[in-house]
């Protein structure tokens, strides 16, 4: 069976673009991750504001925004390597940077909330 | 496996983690589709680290009235180390997901999300617990 009959599996095609989107649904993928660093980073400030300590505060919210800034150089460069036709796959280098910036936030975090209970 | 053996295999993935040349190495080049998959499957694990440290934050922020302090710092370092902990997995299960594609392998098999399934389910119940009786007191 080549798998022709109407309802059954179609075989895969070679074509410019992939009929299933793959490059736009990973692009979309990134935009949801910078959004929710966004919140979870909105929800971090918020937390600083609260610190009795001013100067750790001042320290994690800087170091907050300073990985923020690396997600978005991130999904910035990954979104234009998305482009071609048939895109390479993510460098391993930008996956931990991507985990990095994300632990830095928890890392933030988690200095504001032991502050904030102990100061 | 020993404590030392298992000491050994986390230094060898986080070498993988560090190492693409030798991921390239091995097996074949994928179809891009599945790297793509495999990506986003990825950032899809990213963002439950990131709702993980929010949810962390919001605990901290706003069960102000339903919890003690120390209460509150305890259940928000949990959720933020569970965050820290799902961002490392995120990276380790990406590199392991990727080799395995390459060499035609089947994909790790992991207790990670039933771990973490349970865990947020207990939070959550702690959760509806406290405040309902929050309100109830």
């Amino acid at each position: 069976m080549s798998g022709t009959e109407p309802g059954g599996p179609r075989p895969a095609v070679e074509t410019d673009r992939d009929p299933g989107l793959q490059p736009e649904r990973t692009r979309l993928a990134w935009r949801r991750t910078t959004l929710s660093w966004a919140v979870a980073g909105v929800l971090a400030v918020r937390q600083a504001l609260r610190a009795d300590d001013s100067a750790v505060g001042g320290i994690a919210v800087g170091l907050a925004a300073f990985g923020f800034l690396g997600i978005l150089v991130l999904a910035h460069r990954r979104l234009t390597g998305l482009d071609p036709a048939r895109p390479e796959a993510l460098p391993n280098r930008w996956a931990v940077a991507a985990a990095a910036c994300t632990l830095l936030l928890a890392l933030c975090g988690a200095a504001l909330v032991w502050w904030g209970s102990t100061g | 496996m020993s404590g030392f053996g298992r000491l050994r295999a986390a230094r060898e993935s986080v070498g993988l983690w560090f190492a693409p040349e030798r991921v390239r190495s091995e097996g074949t080049t994928p179809d891009y589709r599945f790297s793509l998959a495999n990506e986003r499957t990825f950032l899809a694990w990213i963002r439950t680290a990131l709702a993980l440290i929010g949810g962390g934050f919001a605990v901290d922020q706003f069960l102000t009235d339903h919890l003690t302090q120390w209460v509150r710092a305890a259940l928000a370092l949990a959720l933020l180390a569970g965050g820290v902990l799902c961002c490392l997995r995120a990276v380790n299960h990406w590199v392991r997901s990727e080799r395995a594609i390459r060499l035609g392998r089947s994909l790790p098999a992991s207790r990670f999300p039933a771990l973490l399934a349970v865990l947020v389910a207990v939070l959550g119940l702690a959760m509806v617990v406290v405040v309902v009786f929050g309100w109830a007191g």
